[in-house]
């Protein structure tokens, strides 16, 4: 069966350094999928080099079968897979409704999401409209970089991060939006730190370690050992 | 009552540089990119004007409107073709590119053009005034002036209710994060830049028919429009037309006093608006 976003033998490195060794993942269409690991083991390379920021070799990234991996950021990003940076990264000389609306830059698009629907997702976001992005809290800010996301109606939606920094109860605040977002027709890889949380939330789960996938597979079907072993690369 | 008037004089005077200095205002807000040939484009600009209103004897009013779309299209294409490349992390490279696009458009003026000062005519205007009051102001300087102002609004409407300015926006902020939505930065700059060159135009219609140009009075109109943009703080419109008002007033005071402080009065304002606010009158928050 054709995947909606592939990557065969994905290899992205910054100069010298190897970031990413031959990484091969599917996501489906409906589907959410967790990528876990520790720190630096390629999770957020993988997320940019999807995305375009990145590029890598044409048939490194497929998307609804078409190679992606050598388009820039902007290009990627107009054929539907959206991202949450790393950092949330609001642009900070713009109001929230302005970081929401440039989602959606230079084009018409339809779908669910629009100003109304993310304010209608995150209430909150509504009654801070007006405020600089980076005037609102941590979790606020989070719910603005998801929302602006979603401001062009992607069919992919790539989270990197979403609990970095963030209280469990925000978190929990924050995922409590994850049914709707799906329910609307989104396709989700969520890059999580949080092992629980990534094994509540996906269908599918890959681990990596050192710019390799260690491990794959549907959260009922991983033992816990396994995931330590693919996670520290020792058995525990 | 003379000094009412040298203030006046000055204020408009200001406008002028407001003018110089709206365009780099905006490359610099934008891109964050030093454009040491900004004052030779005004001269280029001036000297296509020129030949516009010799070559098919419009009002020179109207030659500036024909010379805008070309202006904005060699903005567009000096930045997406050459500039582009100069931006990056090192702040070097643009200077230098910028540096010797100045001598080469100087060098090219003076192979089309020869070194002979000229002059854009307006049939008279140069010469009209009105009253304000006790006051008489040329007609000329409240039209720069008037200018001036209007190019600001626009700029500042363009910038902050516009799905365009919003970009210029972000796109300072954070180029790889905008291009996550779609921006692409480098057809952003140009654009800038195009719309950079069409307040240069602006700029050299006034510069033109207000003084005698030759092709080395470039560099003199960036100093004056480097000191708008830094005394008006980086990234401020409203700034950058605050700037250029302190020059021309401290330059109108100190020719009344004697008229070889002109010049020098106008820097010497600048610097000492350096020493008391560093980063300008109206600084960005955030930079």
């Amino acid at each position: 069966m054709n995947a909606l976003l592939e990557t065969r033998g994905l290899t992205a490195r910054y100069g010298d350094f190897q970031a990413l060794f031959g990484v091969d993942m599917q996501l489906d269409a409906g589907e959410t999928v967790a990528i876990i690991g520790a720190n630096g083991a390629g999770k957020t390379t993988l997320m940019r080099s999807i995305a375009g920021v990145l590029v890598n070799g044409p048939d490194e990234v497929a998307f609804d079968g078409q190679p992606i991996g050598a388009l820039p950021a902007a290009q990627v990003m107009a054929r539907g897979i959206a991202m949450v940076p790393e950092g949330r990264k609001l642009f900070p000389s713009l109001s929230v409704e302005e970081n929401l609306l440039m989602g959606c830059f230079g084009r018409k698009v339809e779908g669910p999401w629009r100003l109304e629907t993310v304010y209608g997702l995150f209430p909150v976001l509504k009654e801070r409209r007006n405020n600089p992005g980076t005037a609102l809290s941590g979790g606020q800010q989070q719910m603005v970089a998801i929302g602006r996301a979603l401001m062009s109606n992607p069919r992919v939606l790539l989270c990197d991060e979403i609990s970095l920094g963030l209280a469990p109860v925000v978190i929990r605040d924050i995922y409590a939006a994850f049914p709707q977002i799906r329910a609307a027709g989104a396709s989700l890889v969520i890059v999580e730190q949080d092992i629980g949380q990534a094994l509540k939330v996906a269908d599918r789960v890959y681990c990596m370690m050192e710019g390799r996938v260690t491990l794959s597979g549907r959260p009922a079907e991983l033992s816990r050992e396994d995931i330590h072993a693919a996670y520290f690369g020792v058995h525990a | 009552m003379i000094w009412v008037d040298t203030i006046v004089q000055g204020v408009l005077l200001g406008g002028l540089y407001a003018l110089f200095a709206a365009g780099l205002s905006l490359v610099f807000g934008v891109m964050r990119l030093v454009n040491l040939a900004h004052g030779d484009l005004i001269v280029l600009g001036a000297f296509l004007i020129l030949v516009i209103v010799s070559a098919l004897g419009l009002n020179p009013f109207l030659a500036a409107l024909v010379a805008m779309p070309v202006m904005f299209c060699l903005g567009w294409g000096l930045q997406y073709v050459v500039l582009n490349r100069t931006l990056g992390d090192d702040i070097l490279p643009p200077l230098l590119v910028t540096f010797g696009l100045s001598i080469v458009i100087q060098n090219a003026l003076l192979e089309g053009f020869s070194a002979d000062s000229r002059r854009i005519s307006v049939g008279g205007l140069e010469a009209a005034s009105v009253s304000l009051g006790p006051i008489a102001v040329g007609v000329m300087p409240l039209l720069t002036f008037l200018s001036a102002v209007a190019v600001i609004v626009a700029l500042n409407a363009l910038f902050y209710r516009t799905a365009l300015g919003r970009a210029f926006r972000a796109t300072s902020d954070d180029p790889v994060t905008a291009g996550l939505m779609g921006v692409d930065p480098k057809r952003l700059f140009a654009t800038a830049t195009g719309i950079a060159m069409i307040v240069v135009t602006i700029a050299a219609l006034y510069l033109g028919t207000r003084s005698n140009i030759d092709p080395t009075i470039g560099p003199a109109r960036l100093i004056y429009a480097f000191e708008a943009v830094i005394i008006g703080g980086l990234g401020s419109f409203w700034g950058t037309l605050a700037g250029g008002v302190i020059i021309g007033v401290a330059q109108t005071m100190g020719a009344a006093i004697n008229p070889e402080w002109q010049i020098l009065a106008g820097h010497v304002a600048f610097l000492l608006v350096l020493l008391l606010r560093p980063r300008g009158l109206f600084p960005r928050a955030n930079d």
